[in-house]
């Protein structure tokens, strides 16, 4: 009893289009059948060469051509934009291919509301119920868009570069060619000298930075919240606006602003050094002092957030917890370590790791309050406070050694991916221990 | 017992003094150099001992200032808008991707959201050299509308917070309206986006502030002086004049934070909603 819908959808694999005139939806029938032709001679014609572009990233660089008597510079082949144009095609086949699925589908559907005895649909009624059925993909299809070609795109094509040569000063198109190079990039930056003793050094820093920025930031918030929220504290509303303020001004703002202040030379903070006979600090030219004022100014910056996170925290204690507490006679700090310290931290530590993901990345405070420096002849175009994204920034805008920063990219991204992971099995073990609700 | 409980409250006072003093002395700091006279880092007092308005005016007047080009006026309209049409554009993919996911139960929906996390692990300008190439092929580079287009694309991927508010919101509502007859966008209008303040302002806070204070994608994409944006101006500001355009550098600092500081301390519980709920969401 399926003769309609059989014969449909066979027809619809045989090209698109032909099962939807078999149903008698001609409208729709003949708009697969265009969408089907023009796909397919676009794709036959244009973008079978860009494909094939992709696997061979072009034949001939820049090169010299004899025209007439003298010799000419002619560009050659773009890898680069051979492989970016190789990228989209895919993507346009893979639309294709989808579309053809689609209209499979479709023809089977309608062929099946045949074989029932139900008229199918005309062209206006199917539209509105298409759309209604599939209400959010409507809602998803501008969004879907923009994210395949402003970010999955571009994150595709950043990790195939790490497969490739293309790096300054021999592989830069369009004067010369790209190749594929399998992997290695990545056996350079774990094995040669000159990138892996950066490489690991600013690993190092990283791994240490976000660690401590996570860890000051945390218990610091917690200590103000803590402190303001005090029995006998006045002006609670007045302590935490003051508090707050660091939050509230741009960061780059306050960034900037501290960076003037901690110059050597001329900046406040040594000038109050010198007030009190001290010498003053190389706080950002010298290594050492560079790492603990970056950690230092990051406190200034993230200490607000988690005092204002924790501050939420701790008016979602039930009072009657201190209480029965009160009762049995326990003294401030039991109360303290054992109901105020487990529910503030069983509340936060998702953020916590959330936050140290975020201190990897976090761009901003490095880069503008010590630019990376102080520069340093132990590493290959870093300093001694970059972290693995403020090198792959240098890598990338400054030196042009774009697969080796495509490297760097996909590593750090294995390094969030597998604390994230651990974060959601981790929180997933908290949900179920039902410590708290 | 008395003498140790006062001990502690004098103790934690002090400790209180002395950060707040940490938190207000560079903003307090920043608005002293912005009325020094002269354009030096370097101060003898805390409060100057001359008070002008020269480097405000300066900011005006471009022409006035020998030698270095800051055409602040242009960079602050330049920010004012992308931020604008980003925050626009962005609050709306973002709500409405939030609530395409909140609310429905569709096929592919769980893959999607699990896609929008792993794209949030990779560091965010590992997509900069595409980019830029597309940029390039479009013509686009170095104008407002690429970074605007940049911005909102990404809006999505910020769903999360959205997400969580819309799943309180008690199906029953919309389960009331459609049996009378409303259809999706009905729903979505007359139902939804009324309860939806809270979040609308929250999304809409972070985008624009978000987009005014980016620097990294505004210094790869604005290439020209005239089409910078303040992050871009005032980082060059100080890192090529370094402390001889401080008193100028302040000026503008302050003339950027207020603004921004003024939208905090109105919508100050919204922030602290989105920030709250979002961290119980883990």
């Amino acid at each position: 009893m399926n003769r309609y819908a059989r014969t449909a959808g066979w027809l619809s694999v045989l090209s698109m289009g032909l099962g939807q005139l078999y149903n008698r939806q001609y409208i729709k029938g003949v708009l697969f059948l265009t969408a089907h032709i023009t796909g397919l001679t676009y794709i036959l014609t244009v973008l079978s060469k860009h494909i094939y572009g992709f696997f061979t990233l072009g034949e001939q660089g820049q090169h010299l051509v004899k025209v007439g008597k003298i010799y000419k510079n002619v560009p050659g082949d773009h890898s680069i934009f051979m492989m970016i144009y190789g990228l989209l095609s895919m993507m346009v086949v893979l639309l294709y291919l989808f579309l053809y699925v689609m209209n499979i589908r479709d023809a089977i559907a309608n062929g099946r509301l045949r074989d029932q005895g139900i008229p199918v649909k005309n062209f206006a009624a199917s539209i509105s119920q298409g759309m209604s059925k599939n209400f959010p993909w409507v809602l998803l299809g501008i969004p879907i868009l923009g994210v395949l070609f402003f970010t999955i795109m571009p994150i595709l094509f950043m990790i195939f570069m790490a497969f490739t040569n293309y790096s300054a000063p021999e592989h830069i198109p369009p004067k010369n060619l790209v190749d594929w190079i399998g992997l290695k990039t990545f056996t350079d930056l774990f094995t040669l000298n000159v990138w892996s003793n950066t490489f690991f050094g600013v690993l190092t820093w990283t791994i240490i930075w976000a660690i401590l920025a996570t860890i000051t930031c945390y218990f610091g918030g917690i200590l103000v919240a803590l402190l303001i929220n005090q029995k006998g504290i006045k002006f609670k509303g007045l302590w935490r606006t003051l508090f707050i303020i660091p939050y509230a001004i741009p960061q780059f703002v306050s960034l900037l602003v501290m960076r003037n202040m901690l110059n050597d030379k001329f900046g406040p903070v040594n000038q109050y050094f010198r007030f009190f006979g001290l010498e003053g600090l190389p706080w950002l030219s010298d290594p050492f002092w560079a790492k603990v004022s970056v950690v230092v100014v990051n406190m200034w910056i993230g200490i607000p957030v988690s005092m204002v996170l924790v501050m939420g925290i701790l008016t979602a204690i039930p009072k009657d917890l201190y209480e029965a507490a009160d009762v049995d006679g326990a003294t401030p700090w039991v109360k303290f370590r054992h109901i105020t310290m487990p529910f503030v931290l069983f509340s936060t530590a998702p953020i916590l790791i959330t936050q140290f993901a975020g201190n990897i990345n976090n761009f901003n405070v490095i880069f503008l309050l010590t630019k990376g420096g102080p520069s340093s002849i132990d590493y290959n175009m870093a300093g001694k406070t970059d972290l693995l994204v403020t090198w792959l920034y240098k890598l990338t805008l400054e030196n042009n050694k774009y697969n080796i920063a495509s490297a760097v990219g996909i590593l750090i991204f294995l390094i969030i991916a597998s604390v994230s992971i651990f974060s959601y099995t981790r929180s997933r073990s908290y949900r179920e221990e039902d410590m708290i609700q | 017992m008395k003498t140790k409980n006062s001990l502690r409250l004098f103790f934690s006072y002090a400790l209180l003094v002395l950060m707040g003093i940490a938190c207000i002395y560079p903003a307090l700091w920043t608005i002293m150099s912005s009325f020094k006279v002269g354009d030096s880092l370097f101060s003898d007092t805390f409060v100057p001992k001359q008070f002008t308005i020269k480097h405000y005016s300066d900011l005006f007047h471009p022409e006035n200032i020998a030698g270095k080009q800051v055409p602040y006026v242009r960079w602050y309209w330049n920010t004012l808008k992308i931020a604008t049409m980003s925050m626009v554009l962005g609050t709306m993919i973002q709500l409405l991707t939030a609530y395409a996911v909140s609310r429905f139960r569709f096929r592919g929906r769980k893959s999607l959201l699990s896609t929008v996390l792993v794209l949030g692990m990779f560091p965010g300008f590992m997509s900069m050299i595409a980019i830029y190439v597309f940029l390039v092929q479009l013509n686009l580079l170095d104008t407002p509308w690429a970074l605007i287009i940049v911005y909102s694309a990404g809006a999505a991927l910020g769903l999360f917070v959205a997400k969580g508010f819309f799943d309180t919101i008690p199906k029953s509502l919309e389960e009331a309206a459609r049996i009378d007859g409303a259809n999706h966008w009905d729903v979505f209008y007359k139902i939804i986006l009324p309860l939806s303040r809270p979040i609308i302002t929250y999304i809409s806070l972070t985008t624009f502030t978000g987009a005014w204070m980016d620097f990294i994608f505004a210094r790869l994409i604005l290439r020209s002086r005239d089409q910078w944006t303040l992050a871009v101006g005032l980082f060059d500001l100080v890192d090529s004049y370094s402390s001889t355009a401080f008193t100028l550098f302040a000026a503008g600092a302050v003339l950027v934070a207020i603004p921004i500081t003024i939208l905090f301390a109105f919508t100050q519980r919204f922030l602290v909603e989105g920030l709250t709920s979002g961290a119980n969401k883990g």
